[in-house]
């Protein structure tokens, strides 16, 4: 039997989806709705200090669909919650009253002041939460006022904050992490100096939605004005699968439980970020989209495969992708690749022969006796994946690798032993090959 | 001469490569490429339409996006869980008055979700994998009786089997699986799958079925009620009307259901013999069934006559379409008076012109004749109720008259499926009045134990 139950930092919850802080867990009408629905697990939407923030009265979200309206990308100018932070703990403890076995952690931003987090954390400590999320993320309106990203940013306020927590509280600490930043290792590890149990990524990354060329001015907006926001949703998963993993491998940080968060919308997004190391995950715009009744085919889909594959418990997969993400410099350059075509699944659109031909290698033809006929020279295709990428038949193209004779685009053997370009000659700083 | 213009009723009008196309998937299976292109047009409605519209309540927007999500074998359970016969009802449902007919992609492009064949796709491969949904609950030592292995006496069967409790199955015929063994039309369940299903069904264990034991003949209500814990009646209809007409009784006058049984079981169709001409009377289903199955066994002229108009026929206007695609001659607005005969045989029918006054229909006084080597009557079948109303069984209108529960007037018999009153006459309708009688019985059994 297949038991999906997570633990995550002590942490226990009946299965590894949680809400992330946002929207869907702004309120307690919200969480028990998703608690209901079979949600493991929430991250209140943030807290900040009274009184409350405000909202614009306008559009806050942007969408970008697919030409059949399945929404693709996600933004939004909300700011933390805009309600007391008397209205916010009372609801806490409530939920966390009724739904004992589900995980109830308190995202915060207060401003980046000792006292201010020292003033905060014994409030939410007696709501009975699980632990708290130090938002460090949000990269729109909060951080003009020096809170979210403006402080994930910055990996010695990072620290500073983590720390002060980690001081004042005996509840986890998550440090949630902002995308909108050079190289996530560094914030990464700051929360691991300052003592933070866990990180949490990726928050949302900045962006504008689009400009409406009749008004003039980034979609949507508001009395005629738009700022940058937040973007999310399907669209920004393999950013997150990166950083996820940059900090997976990266050896300071590894072994640093993280919650991984970003355009999960389905039980495979969530087994390929666990897979890179993720002890569960937290999904935001996937609910906003569909409701909440969506983790019924998570749960129910993470079960089936992983009874496909003979995992028992979520541990058994956790991290095993982890060792075979690697540099570039690490890569075989032994190993050969060509595109396969296979004739019977062809439709002949041309597609994989003009994009070779005009931006790759010339390397499928376009006819044969005068007849449209698409296969690829092995003389000249360097195997690069374009052509599958772009073929609209699912295993049209493959990608085949020769394992013997001669490369016919170089003319050199196929050497069967590993070689990557540390060791390469055309490499300066090459090191001989032992 | 031409085979399938020869007069008469014969078999081999068709090769055997025509049958055989003939007779294979009306609607063949989607690949995985077509099913998640087909899937991805489920939009994931709230309180979806679709499944208020489907009598067992399958949670299609879960279904479908369990196949989005490559969780096919997630999408057959989802599936099984609300209605064990997934598997046929996804190729013979009349999608286009159900589930289909509600999916709210109508009102935007007037073409809904595949449902059926998306349903067809998952469970097809949950019974390529023989995975079973439901696990048996510990036995209870109760002990019910199932009358009639059809949908309605299977689905019946399997939830108490669930639910831990002893079944036997009394079926009158050889074969389980009733109509979808011996009624539904060829096209629909090829590859012998009413079996394959009864046999899946089966597998949970606890559940036996006696072939040969008719109630009213081998077995009586009053001895099943002393010998069972409860009893479930799942007969569907065991008579069909008659016209009424002279010359009913010639050569080549046929119930059309008795021919589909016949047809159904018969193991080579090229040795099925058909008409030339033939005539079938009746607008339902069955009517639709035997014309397009005699175009499809190669008869040359096919017309189904029926008394009223095209809106009024219960076969919906997919099916009254399939049927003209089939080369099928509708005829509506005429009443049979005579089927005429040579040496004993029937030649041709003879019709009355009609029109409705005041919901009677009533004769133009002009008549008319159509040729036919073969006449096919499918103007719908009746209950037999076998001494059933002297045990004290309320009827309604000929049927066995139910209430909450499909519980029956008397206290320990429940029954479901063609043979009640107010049913649908659906596969579907007949597997959720067994899932919803078995649940009433477990209620009932579980409530009696604890008293
Ligand atoms: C020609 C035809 C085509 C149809 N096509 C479709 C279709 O495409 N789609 C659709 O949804 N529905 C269709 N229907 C309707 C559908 O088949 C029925 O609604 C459904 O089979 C009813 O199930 P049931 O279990 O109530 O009865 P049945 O399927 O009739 O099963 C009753 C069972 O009880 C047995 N039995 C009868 N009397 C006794 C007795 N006295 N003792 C013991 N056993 C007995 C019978 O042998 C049979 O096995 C069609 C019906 C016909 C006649
Ligand atoms: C409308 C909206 C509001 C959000 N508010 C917060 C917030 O208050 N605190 C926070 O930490 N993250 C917030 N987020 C970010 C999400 O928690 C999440 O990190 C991000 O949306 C990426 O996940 P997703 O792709 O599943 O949406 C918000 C996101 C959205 C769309
Ligand atoms: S989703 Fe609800 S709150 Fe938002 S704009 Fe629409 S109606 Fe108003
Ligand atoms: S892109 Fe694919 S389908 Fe089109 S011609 Fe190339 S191989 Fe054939
Ligand atoms: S009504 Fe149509 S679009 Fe909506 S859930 Fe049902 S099948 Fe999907």
């Amino acid at each position: 039997m297949v038991d999906i139950r997570n633990d995550f930092l002590g942490i226990k919850s009946p299965n590894p989806f949680w809400l992330a802080s946002a929207p869907p867990t702004d309120r307690i009408v919200n969480v028990t709705r998703a608690f209901k629905a079979g949600w493991g697990g929430v991250v209140w939407k943030t807290l900040g200090e009274d009184p409350p923030i405000v909202n614009v009265n306008g559009p806050r979200y942007g969408a970008i669909h697919g030409a059949d309206r399945r929404l693709i990308g996600f933004n939004n100018i909300e700011l933390i919650s805009d309600r007391t932070l008397q209205e916010n703990l009372r609801e806490i403890k409530q939920v966390k009253r009724d739904w004992p076995d589900r995980a109830v952690v308190v995202s915060l931003m207060v401003p980046c002041e000792e006292a201010s987090w020292k003033a905060v954390l014994p409030l939410v400590e007696e709501t009975g939460a699980d632990g708290i999320e130090l938002n460090f993320g949000c990269p729109h309106g909060m951080s003009e006022r020096g809170m979210g990203s403006a402080v994930g940013q910055v990996p010695e306020y990072v620290e500073m904050v983590a720390r002060w927590c980690k001081q004042n509280t005996r509840m986890p600490v998550i440090v949630k992490l902002t995308p909108n930043i050079t190289d996530v290792r560094f914030a990464a590890r700051a929360a691991k100096r300052g003592g933070a149990d866990a990180v949490s990524l990726i928050n949302t990354v900045n962006s504008i939605m689009g400009v409406d060329l009749d008004a003039m001015a980034p979609s949507p907006h508001t009395d005629g004005k738009g700022t940058h926001g937040g973007y999310c949703g399907p669209a920004v998963k393999p950013i997150a699968l990166h950083m996820v993993a940059d900090i997976a491998r990266d050896p300071e940080t590894a072994g640093l439980p993280i919650s991984a968060i970003g355009g999960i919308t389905t039980w495979k997004d969530a087994a390929e970020f666990m897979a890179l190391g993720a002890g569960n995950v937290q999904v935001c715009t996937a609910a906003m989209t569909y409701g909440f009744k969506i983790v019924e085919e998570m749960k129910a889909g993470l079960a089936h495969w992983m009874e496909s594959k003979g995992y028992e418990r979520l541990e058994d997969f956790i991290g095993k992708a982890v060792p075979n993400v690697t540099d570039w410099q690490f890569l075989n350059l032994n190993y050969v690749a060509k595109a396969r075509i296979d004739q019977d699944l062809c439709i002949k659109c041309g597609r994989c022969h003009i994009v070779c031909e005009d931006t790759s290698h010339q390397a499928i033809t376009a006819t044969k006796n005068g007849e449209r006929w698409f296969e690829v020279q092995d003389d000249e295709c360097v195997g690069c994946n374009l052509c599958v990428s772009v073929c609209p038949v699912e295993n049209c193209i493959t990608m085949e690798q020769l394992t013997e004779g001669v490369d016919p685009r170089t003319g050199r053997p196929i050497d069967p032993t590993y070689a990557n370009w540390t060791t390469h000659p055309n490499n300066p700083m090459s090191k001989a090959a032992e | 001469m031409d085979k399938a213009r020869a007069p008469g009723v014969r078999a081999g009008r068709l090769s055997g490569e025509e049958i055989a196309r003939n007779f294979t998937d009306l609607h063949p299976p989607l690949d995985a490429h077509e099913a998640l292109v087909e899937a991805d047009r489920c939009y994931f409605c709230y309180d979806a339409p679709c499944v208020k519209a489907c009598p067992t309540e399958i949670d299609i927007p879960l279904f479908i996006r369990q196949i989005q999500t490559a969780d096919v074998v997630g999408a057959g359970e989802t599936i099984l869980q609300q209605n064990i016969m997934g598997g046929a009802c996804a190729r013979v449902c009349p999608t286009e008055t159900l589930c289909e007919e509600a999916c709210v992609r109508n009102l935007a492009e007037d073409k809904p979700v595949a449902i059926g064949l998306l349903q067809r796709h998952a469970t097809d491969r949950l019974m390529e994998e023989d995975r079973q949904v439901f696990e048996r609950a510990a036995p209870t030592g109760r002990r019910i009786a199932v009358v009639g292995a059809g949908p309605a006496g299977l689905a019946c069967a399997h939830r108490l089997a669930v639910h831990g409790h002893e079944v036997t199955v009394f079926e009158a015929r050889p074969k389980s699986g009733g109509l979808n063994e011996y009624g539904i039309a060829a096209y629909k369940l090829p590859d012998n799958f009413a079996q394959r299903e009864v046999e899946y069904i089966l597998e949970i264990g606890g559940i036996e079925v006696r072939h040969g034991q008719r109630l009213g003949h081998e077995i009586t209500l009053e001895q099943l009620r002393k010998d069972y814990d409860g009893v479930f009646l799942g007969m569907g209809l065991g008579s069909t009307n008659s016209l009424g007409v002279a010359g009913e009784s010639l050569e080549g006058v046929h119930d059309a259901v008795d021919t589909i049984a016949e047809l159904r079981q018969s193991p080579d169709l090229t040795g099925f013999p058909i008409g030339r001409r033939v005539v079938v009377i009746g607008g339902g289903m069955t009517a639709i069934d035997i014309a397009v199955q005699a175009r499809r066994l190669g008869a040359d002229e096919v017309t189904l006559v029926y008394r009223r108009g095209r809106e009024q026929m219960k076969a919906s206007r997919y099916e009254q379409e399939l049927a003209q695609t089939n080369g099928v001659r509708i005829v509506t607005w005429a009443v049979p008076t005579e089927v005429l005969g040579d040496g004993g045989r029937a030649t041709a029918v003879r019709f009355d012109h009609v029109v409705a006054e005041d919901g009677r229909l009533v004769s133009t006084g002009e008549s008319f004749e159509v040729a036919a080597d073969q006449v096919f009557k499918a103007i719908g079948q009746t209950f037999v109720a076998a001494g059933l109303g002297e045990a004290g069984l309320k009827l309604d209108g000929g049927r066995i008259a139910v209430g909450a529960g499909r519980c029956t007037s008397l206290p320990d018999v429940w029954a479901g499926g063609d043979c009640i009153a107010g049913g649908q006459d659906l596969t579907v309708a007949a597997v959720e009045d067994g899932k919803q009688a078995a649940e009433s019985i477990h209620r009932t059994l579980g409530a009696a134990a604890a008293a």
